[in-house]
């Protein structure tokens, strides 16, 4: 029959993409980004200082002195306002109450010992079983080795804190995320009333909401819960309605054909096949969560983040290691037991099959539920086994060893260290920053016009004016420039990590082996622990900022870049190779090019996560938004500007997510969902 | 199937010896109900809450005063860490009864003092601040000259870095800290710029590194601070404070005032006659009082370890405080 | 037509934004589906579609990728929601139809086997097929015991514990196939349902629904690109090219009087003696013919006539239920014969 036909494909309910001419639209593009160029150095040279609209950092604006009344009303609204007395303070309570459920059980009871409900051998013992329940037995033993490990560096009850405000904080999460990320899923209109209203969740820095949600919440462990899942909840949400949306059009289509009512759908079709996605989303949360609690010590939250924090200010490298190595194995432990309890869900043919049977199991895990009842009751007896036994502790060890350390480097890497600074900040940053802040605003307002139309029409265009409008009015244009450049290099530095990282792991398994695990830990320290020795090996300096918002984007940038080299199809390689190609040219050539989306990716979450670390920058010489910021929490004359520069962090952020997602994708995906520490792949 | 039938003995024999692990244990070892018993016995003048503020100056006179309260008056005291703006939060809400080292905070008086009167203020502690400029001691033998703020200009170039944009660098430091640089820098027309290294910590670091490398650095730091008993910072002479030269933010040119430290205690604990609220009344030491418990603890001793060694060494003050 | 299962009338599916007044445009409902494109940004993807399938008819649409047939018979149970025109299945507008009569209908009447499968892969294939049951309130040992006997009927017996992806292509299809019988719809509608097998899987489902179609004797609505397949299911043949009916009848009338130049290409490949009964080849009775020649029915498919006329001396005369009207010769075989031959 006459194949020769070519007809367009009409089936498929979307509307036509309008016809393509590649060749000319790439001339086009390179040509508004080469005049957007023009017209940022032209404007550089011939306008340099005049329209900068830098403000002093101890000036305010109107605006700001405005959202700083937002204190005193809440101070003098407490106690009569409706809303606080029939809303907020209940809600308070709740959580209140739930949370000191879990820190009774896992940390310190009501009987003042400061020992939790059930003993740390019967904590231990608990949480190895459910480990088992949920998981399988190689996560019950990573379980039951950590918490003991907790206990050996004389951090039993402070880790056993964290966790208990973890848990609180992961199911508060659930029950607000997974009915939102149903909704989303299944109503497109809910998922774009809702998508920037996560964005803004994940980027707003904790810092702005921190003290106002201690105003509003009090002190103590319900506003620690409450920031947890203002920040916890966006993967979850995302996540789930990726899943439920996510469900093959085929799948869906035969179960409508059968008269599915959308209640049927949803729980026989969306919801069980969504499971694995939703389970990776309680993964996601977790980490987020354990990585927010650890802030949430700022406003009194118990656990290894006040280790932490007082570490930090008495400049105690470490104690501050030895609680953020907690920090890490907690970390770790959380990430392979929810991963394992997603290979759970997966259906039982996808798994690989147990040697075990599903009745066996079950025999298992009751007999051992069995055991663990004797243990907690042990532990509820005798006090050996109640409070972790504090002759065996390592704690002092390893915060001996790693001051030594620190100290070492401080005085040996010094000048090296002095010297490499001084080159990065002369050669790069000062003349880079230098071209940000002097340029006048209306010109660099058209240069990243011209930018966001080249990439993604006047959509964007208007998106992106919008964003840099609000940064004017919040007064903050001077600073967002400041914090713009030091975002742009050390994403830079970023995806040239990512590169060779991501090259090198893709094409070894070996040393992907090797590097994940440090990645990992790259991604969930928390930045107080590094702080220190780094202020000593580069001062209090922006570079010292940039090199601590790398540490923590490029683990991520170096996964994703990772991901997509080893994706590429191994015929292309051997093909390549089989060609002649040298190594080099298979990089540079195929393997790059062929992962070019992974680029794009990269680049998009290795900004995004540099903007999260803006704040923490802030605390070593950063300035900019985050110094603003942080002044704005600990200063009350200064809040309204903290929060108005939190608001220009979003803006900012927005405006750049979106600028690369338009440059990586010529069909824009949401991307966000991922900007979370996370775990390493399954293999 | 073999492995499945080893599993199921298996799990039964480790529930035994568990069990009977548990009631041989039950015969020797201590309780956790005589424990408790133990520890319950004293808690006559209840619960008090102590802001625990960041600096180590704080953490010495939190560490005595709780030290005093639980051993010598018997209170259950709860420490809590939080900066000087959430801390004060903590009166209205009931959260906190005790910031036992304050720093002026004129706006933060005003609102918890006098309009919200949830607070009130306890007396001075007995110590004196001073916030001023400060240099590594090396510099200031180097350059005697250096010391006065007139000739601070002529340095600008020796400090100058590459934060600090062609000019002078003055490293500021905690943004919660009272500062006046940035009007200051301005009108006495020096040639510096303000660098905000963004906490105490980045700010004591960097004076630590430039001591030890011999590098300028002028920076914004204050005492009392168990730091300048390991670097003994030189203080530069700004043009004398006078009443009142500070008054207008924007036109001040003179240096900081001294700082009376004070302690302020929540109006209800200061009510309650406590005999805890009536010791934080009378607590009073020296600079180099807490100076030498600061540096205790800076040196790894334990908070309460180094209270303990303080208050053994000073029977007849604290019981002052006591009586 | 009160005797037809499903009718359609003047059935439009305009996709894109404004799509509902083209049909109704009788400019822009004559465009050419590029120009129509280039002046709305709307694609047209079923043009005033209309047809009846009878009851117990197999009716099958055919058409080349994106010539719309997909989309035509998902508008015959709205999965597609159509832009205008009438759908009516057992007398019922189906477009007039409200949600929940709707998916009455969906439950009871028609039920549809997919290219993909569709089968979900959290459910073993007793649930799998039970699954329409379930959703319509069926109680468990009901709807497992109808399942059994449907996945029996299917040569599924033994499996029904798997998992759909322990199973192969072709099973998998079985499975969708029960599910689809499971509920004793009225009619069965069947989207490509073979094109994701082998050939010899291919081949035993086409069987398989050979044999289903005699025992049960359902109306089926049979998509497929495969004009062989078309060929061998159909009682009557669909094809569409542009959104558009080209021609619709039995296999021999497509085959023997193609109405255009589009399906006499499509053609030019089956083998004509394969398809072609006698009726299209007879000629006039010649005056020479002897009255005792052999008889054939005109209905006889010409390769089955080949051995008669090739041992017969004499022309073989062709009748038509009981009339004679007309004869064939050797010639008029091998003409047939050569022209498949030379188009293969």
């Amino acid at each position: 029959m006459s194949a020769t036909l070519i007809e367009l494909e009409k089936t498929s309910g979307t509307e036509p993409a309008p016809a393509k001419l590649p060749r000319r639209r790439l001339s086009r593009r390179a040509l508004l980004l080469l005049s957007a160029a023009v017209v940022w150095i032209a404007g550089f040279v011939f306008l340099h200082g005049t329209g900068t609209l830098a403000l002093p950092t101890s000036e305010l604006t109107d605006l700001h002195r405005s959202l700083n009344h937002f204190n005193s009303w809440v101070a003098s609204n407490r106690d009569d306002n409706p809303v606080f007395l029939y809303l907020l303070s209940p809600l308070r309570s709740a959580v209140d109450a739930v949370a000191a459920v879990f820190t009774t059980v896992f940390a310190a009871s009501s009987i003042g010992l400061g020992l939790p409900e059930i003993g740390w051998l019967g904590t231990v013992a608990l949480l190895g079983w459910i480990a088992f329940a949920v998981g399988n037995a190689r996560v019950a033993l990573l379980t039951v080795a950590v918490f003991t490990f907790f206990g050996l560096q004389g951090l039993f009850v402070e880790a056993a804190h964290t966790f208990a405000l973890v848990v609180t904080a992961v199911l508060l999460s659930l029950l607000v995320g997974l009915p939102m990320g149903v909704l989303a899923g299944v109503s497109g209109r809910v998922e774009k009333i809702i998508t920037p209203v996560l964005d803004f969740m994940q980027i707003l820095p904790t810092f702005v909401y921190l003290a106002p949600l201690a105003l509003v919440f009090l002190i103590g462990p319900a506003s620690a819960v409450i920031a947890t899942v203002i920040y916890a909840a966006p993967p979850i949400i995302r996540l789930t309605a990726h899943g439920i949306r996510g469900i093959p059009e085929n799948t869906r289509e035969a179960s409508d054909s059968l008269g599915t009512t959308s209640l049927q759908r949803l729980f026989t079709l969306q919801i069980p096949m969504a499971k694995r996605t939703i389970v990776m989303g309680i993964n996601q949360g977790t980490m987020a969560a354990l990585s927010m609690v650890t802030i949430a010590a700022l406003i009194a939250a118990p656990g290894l983040g006040q280790v932490v924090v007082r570490a930090l200010q008495s400049l105690d490298v470490g104690t501050a290691v030895n609680a953020g190595l907690s920090i890490v194995l907690m970390a770790i432990m959380l990430d392979r037991v929810t991963t394992a309890a997603s290979e759970r869900a997966l259906p039982a043919t996808q798994r690989r099959r147990s040697r075990v049977s599903r009745r066996t199991r079950m025999i298992v895990v009751g007999a051992t539920f069995a055991l663990v009842l004797m243990l907690v009751q042990l532990s509820r007896t005798m006090l050996w086994a109640a409070r972790f036994p504090q002759e065996v502790n390592l704690g002092p060890a390893i915060t001996g060893g790693v001051d030594n350390a620190s100290e070492w480097l401080q005085t040996h890497l010094f000048l090296l260290t002095g010297a490499f600074r001084e080159a990065v900040t002369l050669a790069f940053l000062n003349p880079f920053q230098t071209a940000v802040t002097e340029t006048p605003f209306f010109i660099m307002f058209a240069a990243l016009a011209l930018v966001a139309y080249a990439f993604g029409g006047w959509k964007l265009t208007a998106l992106v004016l919008a964003c840099l409008t609000m940064i004017i009015y919040l007064g903050l244009w001077g600073d967002a420039m400041v914090t713009l450049a030091s975002t742009l290099v050390a994403t830079v530095i970023v995806m040239v990590l990512g590169i060779v990282f991501g090259v090198a792991m893709g094409r070894s398994s070996r040393f992907d082996k090797l590097m994940r695990p440090v990645l990992d830990a790259g991604q969930t320290l928390p930045a107080f622990v590094y702080l220190v020795p780094f202020l000593g090996l580069f001062g209090a300096t922006r570079f010292t900022a940039i090199i601590a918002g790398v540490i923590y984007a490029a683990p991520a940038a170096i996964k994703i870049m990772a991901d997509g080299i080893s994706g590429v199809s191994p015929t292309v390689v051997e093909a390549a190779v089989a060609s002649g190609s040298t190594p080099w040219q298979v990089i540079t050539k195929v393997q790059l090019p062929m992962a070019r989306k992974s680029l794009g990716l990269a680049a998009n979450q290795g900004l995004i996560y540099v903007l999260a670390m803006v704040v923490v920058g802030a605390l070593v010489g950063a300035g900019g938004l985050g110094y603003d910021v942080v002044a704005g929490f600990v200063q009350s004359s200064l809040f309204g500007k903290g929060l108005a520069a939190g608001l220009a962090i979003v803006f900012l952020g927005i405006l750049l997510d979106r600028i690369t997602q338009a440059a990586a994708f010529t069909a824009p995906s949401r991307s966000l969902s991922t900007a979370q520490p996370t775990t390493t792949k399954e293999a | 199937m073999r492995k499945t039938s080893v599993l199921k003995r298996l799990v039964p024999a480790l529930a035994g010896a568990a069990a009977t692990a548990l009631l041989l244990s039950a015969c020797g070892g201590s309780t956790v109900n005589q424990a408790a018993a133990a520890d319950g016995s004293k808690t006559a003048c209840g619960t008090v809450n102590v802001a625990m503020n960041a600096w180590v100056g704080y953490t010495a006179n939190a560490a005595v005063y709780s030290y005093v309260a639980k051993e010598k008056l018997g209170c259950n005291v709860v420490q809590k860490d939080l900066n000087e703006q959430i801390a004060w939060q903590g009166f209205s809400s009931g959260e906190v009864d005790i910031i036992i080292e304050n720093w002026g905070h004129d706006d933060l008086v005003k609102q918890y003092i006098t309009e919200q009167a949830v607070a009130v203020d306890a007396g001075p502690t007995g110590n004196k601040g001073r916030i001023g400029w400060y240099v590594p001691p090396w510099l200031a033998k180097a350059h005697p000259d250096i010391l006065d703020s007139k000739n601070l200009n002529k340095y600008a170039s020796l400090l100058k870095t590459s934060e600090s944009g062609g000019k002078g660098q003055l490293l500021d430091g905690d943004p919660a800290f009272v500062t006046n640089d940035e009007a200051l820098v301005k009108n006495l027309g020096l040639d510096f710029k303000v660098v905000y290294s963004g906490s105490e910590a980045a700010l004591i670091q960097s004076f630590r590194a430039a001591e030890k490398n011999k590098t300028p650095l002028l920076g914004y730091f204050y005492e009392p601070q168990w730091f300048l008993a390991e670097v003994p910072l030189v203080k530069v002479n700004l043009p004398k404070w006078t009443a009142g030269c500070d008054a207008e933010p924007e036109k001040v040119a003179c240096d900081y005032p001294d700082y009376t430290l004070n302690k302020i205690i929540s109006k209800k604990f200061s009510d309650s006659g406590s005999p805890a609220a009536k010791l934080v009344k009378a607590f009073t030491w020296t600079n180099a009082d807490q100076d030498s418990v600061a540096t205790d603890i800076q040196k790894g001793m334990a908070p309460e370890a180094a209270a303990k060694k303080w208050v053994d060494a000073h029977p007849q003050q604290v019981d002052a405080w006591l009586k | 037509m009160n005797s037809s299962a499903i009718s359609v009338r003047n059935l439009w599916k305009v996709f894109g934004s404004g799509g509902a007044k083209i049909p109704l445009d009788p400019e822009l409902s004559a465009l050419p589906s590029s120009n129509l494109l280039e002046r709305t940004g709307c694609v047209a993807a079923v043009r005033n579609m209309s047809f009846d399938v009878a009851k117990g008819e197999v009716f099958v649409i055919m058409g080349l990728s994106g010539s719309g047939k997909s989309t035509l018979i998902r508008c015959l149970t709205r999965l597609i929601e159509p832009t205008s025109g009438s759908v009516s299945i057992g007398g019922q507008d189906i477009l007039q139809a409200r949600p929940a009569e709707l998916r009455d209908l969906r439950r009871q009447k028609m039920s549809m086997v997919f290219q993909h499968f569709g089968l979900l892969p959290h459910r073993t294939v007793l649930d799998n097929v039970a699954y329409g049951l379930q959703i319509r309130g069926a109680a468990k040992n009901e709807r497992y015991a109808r399942s059994r006997e449907v996945i029996e009927l299917v040569g599924l017996k033994g499996y029904e514990s798997h998992f759909p992806e322990q199973l192969s292509g072709g099973m998998q299809q079985r499975v969708g196939l029960a599910r689809a019988l499971a509920g004793d719809p009225d009619a069965i509608l069947f989207d490509e349902p073979f094109s994701a097998l082998d050939p010899l899987i291919r081949r035993d489902m086409q069987a398989e629904v050979i044999r289903l179609h005699k025992d049960m004797g359902k109306t089926m609505v049979f998509v497929t690109h495969d004009l062989s397949e078309a060929l061998k299911l159909g009682d009557r043949i669909l094809i569409m090219r542009h959104g558009e009916a080209v021609q619709c009848g039995t296999g021999d009338e497509l085959v023997g009087s193609p109405a255009n130049d589009y399906i006499a290409d499509f053609v030019s490949e089956v083998p004509r003696s394969d398809v072609l009964t006698l009726k299209w080849i007879a000629e006039p009775v010649a005056s020479s013919t002897p009255g005792d020649a052999p008889v054939l029915s005109s209905a006889t498919i010409i390769r089955d006539a080949i051995h008669t006329v090739m041992h017969s001396s004499s022309p073989v005369l062709v009748e038509d239920s009981g009339t004679i009207t007309g004869q064939i010769d050797r010639d008029s075989i091998l003409s047939v014969l050569r022209s498949t031959r030379a188009a293969a």
